[in-house]
């Protein structure tokens, strides 16, 4: 019985090794191997002859080589030299296929694999490797992508492909960047026809090319780069002063959202939240955990995270106020001191429940990268959406306050609140509501802040300061004071900062509320009337 | 007196019984080993996995039979990220538990918090993170890099390989960027950088709007000369820092980065994506190729029993300086405090990267020093390393005032800042 058994898996074994070796084999005879093998090499150096000869051989498999390469993703099995093309690295086994049948060759244990190496030189000549393969592709954006990938990668013998390329280039835009990129390999050889074609770029590789030729022994030549770039230094100062000015108001976006519920909470009906900042640091966990949720699709998670977030910091809001604030009326101090507490509790929850480790929030494709107004100037996109969104949110939130029963409730029990209940208005249900929505709208924040910042059980703490400074700046009680405010302190901080540093600018901007408070003691936008008395 | 033969007896049956069992007991007391690392606060992020590294490591060497015959007895407690705390708490493992000795701490100001207390009730500390240097205590025991196992072989990587003319020093402020950033500027000038071409940049704590100092950055780098940013960002801030790196588009074959502070577990709460080749200097990378350090990942992934949980650079220091100190516990055959101290130096154990780790007369050890580029999954793949080993240097040769100063614990000498000059022992203690 056992030797059988024995027997047969021995057999088994054997025809393992069989079917390994066979596999094997077919990887011995391929054309492709040795070009591999010779990119598994230890130098780096060998390692660039290695992507040259993979161009040369024209083999159809070459791309798909190369981006795995540069991914990181091709790799050698330690014992069998076999080439692999991983298709996802993480944990400890990864899915492999075979480099050169494509095959697919179930999972590999990280052990078992050698990662063919690639440092940053390389990754730039495949870089301009692939743009150059890319310029033949139907699509023109991609082909302008590839232009611009080789602005400054250009080497004496790409000069004759480019050229012919160029001169076929239906696309205008295409055509025009290839001409600088040529330009800019001209001016690096010394010729001063090329500065013409430069002088009007804002690249920052036409602007090297530039400097560079300006700092040449040539005095002609450093003339002539010298004009050229006082010409695009008078263009730069513009750009910079509005690229200056969206760094502001996306600042200032990110304060308002911050505040925005908190001059609900604080401003309107007088509750001093210490955990203000928890609510925030819950709507950006609420952001997390939809993404677990809907894995691989976080453009929807973020979208279904904006309801989702407003609901679980509106409740927790309300949970607060029953248990805690609606005890502590008119006792700021204690309410203070109470709300600390609960905050402290919230982060503590977190880092016990969830983990004390920041979470991965992914960013939608459509809300990386950024939007290009021209070489110089270009608004990244998710501030950009931020931006957006903090303005909706506003409106949002003006509506309610304006345009609701609720809104009018909450009016008619912070201007009076013996009058308001004499009319009829529950004024505690009307309290838990108010607060319910500023935490919820606290929540929308984190929603928005899980897409630039940290998603920690600290995140709240860095922004409740921030947040009690606009609302008293702006004005308490007045929610266009929280509004004009949080986007003036953001462009202030951000003009400040570039001669100021960080630290500096954020200390300027702190003296500067407080002389303001001691003149205006009630904000920006102080509330008049009647109200204002309570 | 009839009665009395049988209580006597009994009496030194029971003394004799317990003679025979007094010193069995004590053979059966644990060693007590203290864990100083924040679960709560600020710093449990970077701490609370290295309180996991330290149970893992104690209940292996439990499991493997524990040390002299005796179990070790893990005394964890929770300095809360505040700084006063951690002194603290060390006054009551080191007064109350009478712990052997310590593996905490995580920042230079809890260092420098606890470093009185430790040296006056005479303890042992592990402290197993990066640090400034311009320091050396009897009781403690550096298993970080110093600045001369990180940061210079950073900045010579970049100079040399590929070929950086223009600095930015950007940090987080506080002492260790300051410090550090003071040594890389007084290293590049001595090695012709001109003025001009290094850009400091401080931003405080948990900075999260980096904007403009990200398109600075950009414009720094298109003056024509090749310009890479040495990264002194503590942790939290890093995560704002490489989104605005990677959606304003600064590639990392155009402007690397190269961090000192982002290791794997700064990384998992990133998107690397954009990321992919921006560097980081440590002497121990998740994606070394060796098999201790494959067993050491198992053992992690399996008492965490998170498939994705990661391993980084501190946990390493904590490997090492844990087996350090069994063996030299072994060597001196008692955990005695003064027998330790004096035992450890020369000891010699595997790291988790091929080769091995010396505890120096300086309380430094030796490491190797990696280079990695920042993949896709969020880990590091080596580009380059030092040829041998660097032994920590505790006072930098860069900095007026450190250069002149030496540290030997060893018996004569036994200084922490000997100046070779002066010939006298604590000269120069105003550079710290």
């Amino acid at each position: 019985m056992r030797i059988t058994r024995c027997l047969t898996l021995w057999l088994l074994l054997c025809a393992l090794m069989l079917a390994l070796l066979g596999s094997a084999q077919a990887q011995q005879d391929d054309p492709g191997k040795p070009l591999l093998e010779a990119l598994a090499s230890a130098s780096y150096a060998a390692k660039s002859d290695a992507i040259d000869a993979i161009v040369a051989s024209g083999d159809s498999r070459s791309r798909a080589w190369l981006e795995a390469l540069n991914d990181g993703k091709l790799q050698q099995n330690k014992q069998t030299g076999q080439f692999v093309v991983v298709l996802a690295n993480r944990g400890r086994n990864w899915p492999v296929e075979d480099a050169l049948s494509g095959e697919p060759l179930g999972e590999m244990s990280r052990r078992e694999l050698d990662r063919i190496g690639i440092n940053n030189a390389l990754r730039g000549q495949l870089r301009s490797t692939l743009a150059v393969l890319d310029l033949y592709v139907d699509n023109p954006d991609a082909r302008l992508q590839a232009a611009n990938d080789l602005l400054g990668q250009v080497d004496a013998g790409m000069v004759a492909p480019l050229e012919a390329v160029r001169d076929q280039e239906p696309s205008e835009a295409v055509q025009e960047r290839l001409t600088e990129a040529l330009a800019i390999y001209r001016l690096e050889q010394g010729d001063a026809q090329a500065i013409e074609a430069l002088s009007g770029s804002l690249h920052p590789e036409a602007r090297a090319a530039l400097n560079g030729a300006a700092a040449s022994d040539d005095p002609a030549l450093a003339a002539q780069a010298k004009k050229a770039l006082d010409g695009i230094e008078q263009t730069l100062k513009i750009n910079r002063g509005f690229e200056t000015l969206y760094f502001g108001l996306s600042l200032g976006s990110v304060l308002v959202l911050a505040a925005i519920g908190l001059a609900i909470t604080f401003g309107v009906m007088g509750v001093i939240n210490m955990a203000h900042g928890e609510l925030i640091m819950l709507g950006a966990y609420t952001s997390w955990g939809m993404q677990q949720l809907l894995p691989g699709q976080p453009g929807l998670a973020v979208i279904l995270s904006i309801p989702a977030g407003f609901l679980v910091a509106g409740l927790a809001g309300v949970a607060i106020e029953r248990c805690v604030i609606q005890f502590l009326k008119g006792r700021p101090l204690e309410t203070l001191l109470a709300t600390f507490g609960v905050s402290l509790i919230l982060q503590q929850l977190v880092r016990t429940l969830v983990s004390p480790l920041n979470r991965t929030v992914i960013t939608p494709e459509w809300m990386s990268g950024s939007l290009v107004i021209n070489d110089a100037l270009s608004l990244t996109l998710n501030r950009l959406y931020v931006l957006g969104f903090a303005l909706l949110v506003f409106a949002g939130l003006m509506l309610v306050m304006r345009r609701t029963r609720l809104g009018l409730e909450v009016r008619a029990v912070t201007q009076n609140r013996a009058m308001a209940r004499s009319m009829g208005i529950r004024a505690t249900r009307v309290d838990m509501l108010t607060f319910g929505l500023g935490a919820g709208v606290a929540g929308l924040a984190g929603v928005a802040l899980a897409q630039l910042t940290n998603v920690g059980p600290n995140l709240g703490q860095s922004y409740i300061i921030d947040s009690f400074m606009v609302v008293v700046f702006g004005g308490v009680g007045n929610l266009w004071g929280t509004l004009v405010a949080g986007m003036s302190l953001g462009v202030i901080n951000q003009v400040l900062e570039p001669w100021a540093g960080a630290v500096l600018a954020k200390i300027i901007v702190l003296v500067f509320i407080i002389l303001f408070i001691q003149k205006r003691p009630r904000g920006l936008f102080p509330q008049k009337g009647r109200a204002a008395e309570g | 007196m009839n009665t009395s033969t049988p209580f006597y007896r009994w009496l030194a049956a029971a003394l004799l019984s317990a003679g025979v069992t007094l010193p069995a007991q004590a053979q059966e007391d644990p060693i007590k080993v203290g864990i100083l690392h924040s679960l709560s606060g600020t710093m449990a992020i970077s701490e609370s996995t290295l309180k996991d590294t330290m149970l893992m490591l104690i209940e292996q060497q439990n499991a493997a039979g524990g040390l002299l015959g005796r179990q070790l007895e893990p005394v964890v407690v929770d300095p809360a990220s505040n700084w006063p705390l951690f002194a603290e708490k060390a006054r009551e493992l080191l007064a109350q538990e009478k712990v052997d000795v310590i593996f905490g701490n995580w920042t230079s100001v809890s260092r420098k918090s606890v470093l009185p207390v430790v040296e006056e009730l005479n303890g042992l500390l592990f402290y197993p993170v990066q640090y400034e240097g311009e320091e050396s205590s009897e009781n403690v025991f550096y298993t970080g890099a110093a600045p001369n196992q990180q940061a210079i072989p950073a900045v010579n990587y970049l100079m040399n390989n590929v070929g950086v003319e223009r600095w930015v020093l950007a940090g987080t402020d506080y002492v260790y960027p300051r410090t550090t950033n003071k040594i890389l500027e007084a290293y590049l000038k001595g090695h012709g950088v001109a003025d001009e071409d290094i850009m400091i940049n401080y931003t405080p704590f948990g900075h999260s709007d980096w904007q403009n100092i990200v398109s600075d950055i950009k414009r720094f780098g298109s003056e024509g000369k090749k310009t890479a940013v040495v990264s002194t960002i503590n942790g939290d801030a890093n995560v704002p820092f490489y989104r605005e790196l990677g959606n304003q588009g600064i590639d990392a074959a155009d402007i690397p980065v190269v961090a000192f502070s982002v290791g794997e577990q700064e990384l998992s709460g990133i998107d690397t994506a954009p990321l992919v080749g921006h560097l980081a200097a440590w002497n121990y990378f998740m994606s070394v190729d060796n098999d201790a350090n494959y067993d050491f990942i198992d053992a992690w992934i399996d008492y965490t029993g998170d498939e994705m949980s990661v391993t980084n650079d501190p946990m390493e220091a904590h490997y090492i300086g844990f087996n350090m100190w069994l063996e030299a516990v072994r060597k001196a055959g008692t955990p005695d405090v003064d027998a330790v101290k004096d035992a450890i130096i020369g000891v010699t154990v595997p790291n988790l990267t091929g080769g091995y780790a010396a505890m120096m007369p300086n309380h430094h050890i030796t490491k190797p020093v990696l280079i990695g580029e920042i993949q896709d999954n969020g880990q590091f793949s080596v580009v380059w390393e030092t040829p041998s080993t660097v032994a920590g240097d505790a006072w930098s040769d860069y900095l007026e005032g450190s250069r002149d100063l030496i540290s030997d614990w060893r018996k004569p000498m036994e200084c922490g800042n000997y100046n070779v000059v002066e010939a006298s022992c604590g000269g120069g203690v105003e550079a710290q």
